[in-house]
């Protein structure tokens, strides 16, 4: 079955009839092909695919796409270009917070919302809120570097 | 995944006649049955999406805190209200799944949410709850983080909710709505323990929407909190949870509640047992009085008899600053 939905994607409407039974995971990478959300887990534990609802974190992977009517969806395509970095895009290579990057744009998109929460403001703290991202490459030390420093200058 | 219907009224009464088909499940923040139904395990045929309705508030109504049924966790985790007049809501949401989690996850689907246990969520195993009738594969199997409290012959899966316990603490009341009306239970009386029916998980008939939780504002609820052990720091189901409300005058205990979680097939608490705290002073003695008496009808496996241990240990630190047991 299909149904007809309309909400936004990084500014652009989307307006379309689709698969009741597509996540927005595999929409926004299947059908807009912009791939850089991530599948990792597909089942909500690993972040890879996280992206911003309505300015807030979520995982692309436990949405249905046909119940984001109204919504304003933020990927990571949406929040710099390689001229034009985001300040935590920046942050991410001057600490080297990543090996493999298959985990960077879901670290990068939930940190969006850590950098301004005002109870994330150690290590510590920065810790617990970024738990719902994992990185097998073990880079955490340096993804809580570049969000700190983020946080903590405004800009790399 | 299965064909299904999806259907996304954007009115109540659309709702509450859209529920009345058969097979239809009720989306919200989607976290638990969008899983679910990628593991199979649920396969509804109609999906009513509910996220056009305007049950998101969370106010002070009188001498009550209620929360709208599509309050996310998030937002109700940091709410004031909820911090002053029921804090351990609010901490026991912070304790659970993760930032994104939360930020998608409402109150009501928080209350619904099935349990974690490994073989009800594969269809490769026997699972009286997900599959009447076809036996239990925990009770022999491995069942280190199963229920050692309201366990049967048919389901020792225990209840996976953080929040539940907290409001089981507060006695809230959930607010249901059906076409034929609406009603309110007390979350004491909502969950139902697995007998042998394990499939059915609550009071809350096939046609009913949860609407709002209740909480009473009193001096007792507002002195409450919530304490959670795991198996790692952040982002994992509880191993043992306790939330406790306490009211003294000086030294001595006036009033007391005490909900544990991650025990019990449903939340668990045992009012005979408060009234062994009231009266007293917060001492080893009256601690392990009143742990014996809540725990006195658990039944462990050897994997999972830890669970005994680690509560006591929770309670005996919420109540007097010591984990001693």
């Amino acid at each position: 079955m299909k149904t007809r939905v309309r909400f936004t994607v990084n500014g652009d409407t989307i307006d379309t009839a689709i698969d009741v039974r597509a996540t927005l995971l595999d929409f926004i990478r299947e059908e807009l092909r912009l791939t850089g959300t991530k599948k990792g887990c597909d089942h909500g534990q690993c972040g890879a695919c996280t992206v911003l609802v309505d300015g807030k974190r979520s995982l692309s992977c436990l949405k249905f796409a046909a119940s984001l009517e109204g919504r304003a969806v933020i990927t990571i395509e949406g929040i710099g270009k390689p001229d034009a970095l985001h300040p935590l895009q920046a942050a991410f290579i001057k600490h080297d917070a990543f090996q493999c990057g298959f985990c960077t744009s879901g670290q990068i998109m939930s940190a969006l919302e850590v950098i301004g929460d005002p109870l994330a403001n150690t290590c510590e703290a920065i810790s617990e809120k970024m738990s719902g991202n994992l990185c097998r490459c073990g880079a955490y030390p340096n993804i809580v570097a570049a969000i700190m420093e983020v946080k903590s200058n405004g800009t790399v | 995944m299965e064909p299904f219907e999806f259907v996304r009224p954007t009115d109540i009464q659309d709702v509450l006649v859209a529920i009345r088909r058969p097979g239809s499940r009720i989306l919200a923040g989607g976290t638990s049955l969008v899983d679910l139904m990628k593991l199979g395990v649920e396969a509804p045929s109609t999906v009513v999406d509910i996220n056009a309705l305007p049950l998101s508030m969370i106010s002070v109504e009188g001498d009550a805190l209620s929360i709208g049924a599509l309050a996310s966790n998030s937002d109700v985790a940091v709410h004031r209200a909820v911090k002053q007049h029921a804090p351990a809501v609010g901490q026991a949401l912070l304790s659970g799944a993760s930032g994104q989690i939360r930020n998608a996850a409402t109150v009501g689907g928080n209350l619904l949410q099935r349990t974690r246990c490994t073989y009800f969520r594969s269809r490769d195993w026997p699972c009286n709850k997900r599959e009447p009738g076809s036996g239990c594969a925990a009770i022999e199997g491995v069942n280190v983080g199963h229920a050692v409290l309201g366990i049967s012959r048919s389901c020792i899966a225990v209840h996976p909710s953080d929040i539940a316990v907290a409001l089981l603490a507060v006695d809230a009341y959930v607010h249901l709505a059906s076409v034929a009306g609406e009603r309110r239970i007390a979350i004491g009386d909502f969950y139902c323990q697995p007998g042998d029916t394990p499939s059915v998980e609550t009071v809350i008939g096939p046609n009913e929407l949860i609407t709002k939780v209740e909480i009473p504002i009193t001096n007792l609820n507002a002195t409450s909190s919530y304490l959670k052990l795991r198996g790692r720091a952040s982002y994992e189901f509880a191993s043992a949870s306790v939330a406790t409300a306490i009211l003294r005058d000086g030294d001595i205990v006036i009033d007391a509640a005490v909900a544990v979680g991650g025990l019990g097939t449903v939340p668990w608490r045992n009012r005979t047992a408060e009234k062994l705290l009231i009266g007293k002073k917060l001492t080893q003695e009256s601690i392990l009085a009143f742990c014996d008496a809540l725990f006195a009808p658990a039944s462990a496996t050897p994997s999972n008899t830890y669970k005994l241990a680690l509560a006591r240990g929770a309670i005996h630190r919420t109540l007097r600053g010591g984990a001693e047991w």
